[in-house]
């Protein structure tokens, strides 16, 4: 139930956007949201945006990743 | 797929499982971690994380899924509702199967009555909008992920100035459960995984609260390796120092949470005392709509009572203590031989979230 699935903003009109996913496109609510842009990567839940995916942060815990010795 | 793909790389994963096992190195004592989330329940098995970690860190499943958590009188009710006339039920998928005292809403939909599964709350109020002569009831299931988009619909119902659509809630929320499993002296929890998702909305700081507990909490993502990191973290906590509740998934939680989502949940919602399945009554832990949204709310309209007291689980069904963390699958009697996926007696092994059914698909 928790299950949200990152999205990628690929249209938007009011409160509606259009999101993809590899070969998934679906149109959801984005009421829930401040600002989302075309290119934004969302969590989308039940249809609807519930959070933006902060790219920065994302990029930093994959390098943190990367360079943590075992 | 971006964003998720990254998060399942095995060679991090095998990397973070080697310094998981650097940290335990030469423990005696055992580690219990709750994974509140069903969703963290089943990443665990659906990627096998059992074989990369240390064999004295035990996950311990939690209360975590809304539909395992709701009781037996609301699925009655659902099913009486049902049958009343020009009624069209619309619910999320998950609910279908769950069993009532003597049925459930997948029987009763093979019986003849309209029950639909919908993705999302709006598609049932564009049901509600297409057809002016029937009254549509939502079940509205679901915690603090989920609830703001429930909310964002009756806003909407009230804007169009929809009669015909209701919503019947079962929403809770999870920090007040926290609380109650923190207090119960019978559980021995090391630390918690927080629900990624939840967490989104509430915030981190909304779990201040366990500081009280002195319990170690780190809220992970979805991931193998967010939950990976999110053990590691664990972990650093218990050997470094003073508990505290770290964010693992920053690339979505935020100290604050979503503001704008708490606003709709305030603004439609009232909170209110909540039956939990296998918990008993918590407090402050559910969630009703407010005065001013009474139209909307279908245990208004229907007069629908809860029976006092509240039903009990069948004798032998383990759900209650499986939620709690008290008990694993295996230990239920009816687990895998009487209870199944086909055959469901209690909502763990229904909901595709529940630890009975993700033990059976990913065990046998």
């Amino acid at each position: 139930m928790c299950l949200g699935v990152p999205m990628k903003v690929v249209s938007k009109r009011g409160d509606k956007a259009e999101v993809k996913s590899g070969e998934t496109k679906r149109e959801i609510n984005i009421a829930l949201l401040k600002d989302v842009g075309i290119g934004d990567y969302v969590i989308v839940h039940a249809g609807f945006a519930i959070e933006k995916i902060n790219k920065e942060r994302a990029r930093e815990t994959l390098e943190i990743l990367r360079e943590m010795q075992p | 797929m971006k964003y998720i793909d990254e998060y399942r790389n095995f060679k991090l994963a095998d990397k973070l499982s080697r310094r998981i096992h650097k940290l335990v190195d030469g423990d005696s004592r055992n580690y219990n971690f709750m994974e509140v989330c069903g969703t963290h329940t089943n990443t665990f098995f659906k990627f096998g994380l059992r074989s990369l970690l240390p064999k004295n860190i035990q996950l311990i499943s939690g209360p975590g899924c809304p539909v395992c958590v709701t009781d037996t009188s609301y699925i009655d009710n659902s099913i009486r509702l049902a049958g009343l006339k020009d009624i069209i039920i619309t619910t999320f998928g998950d609910m279908m199967q769950v069993p009532g005292s003597h049925s459930s809403l997948y029987e009763e939909r093979a019986k003849g009555c309209d029950i639909r599964i919908v993705y999302s709350s709006l598609d049932a109020l564009e049901i509600a909008g297409h057809n002016p002569s029937r009254e549509i009831v939502f079940l509205a299931v679901g915690f603090e992920t989920t609830a703001p988009t429930i909310g964002i619909a009756i806003l909407e119902a009230k804007r169009r100035n929809i009669k015909n659509f209701f919503i019947y809630s079962a929403h809770k929320l999870i920090p007040p459960a926290l609380k109650q499993l923190s207090e119960d002296s019978d559980i021995c929890i090391d630390g918690f995984i927080l629900p990624a998702h939840v967490s989104a909305i509430i915030g981190r700081d909304a779990y201040d609260f366990l500081k009280e507990f002195n319990i170690p909490a780190v809220i992970a993502g979805f991931e193998p390796l967010d939950m990976l990191q999110g053990i590691a973290m664990l972990l650093n906590q218990l050997k470094h120092g003073k508990p505290k509740i770290e964010i693992q998934y920053d690339r979505v939680v935020k100290r604050k949470g979503n503001k704008k989502a708490q606003d709709i949940l305030k603004k439609v919602f009232a909170v209110s005392d909540a039956e939990w399945r296998g918990l008993g009554n918590i407090p402050r832990s559910g969630l009703k709509l407010r005065r001013q949204f009474r139209n909307f709310d279908a245990e208004n309209y229907f007069k629908i009572k809860s029976p006092r007291p509240p039903l009990k689980d069948k004798k032998s069904c383990l759900c209650g203590e499986i939620l709690k963390g008290k008990n694993v699958p295996e230990d239920c009697r009816l687990f895998a031989r009487v209870c199944t996926p086909e055959n469901p007696k209690g909502p763990c092994m229904v909901s595709s979230e529940g630890s009975c059914s993700i033990y059976y698909k990913y065990k046998t």
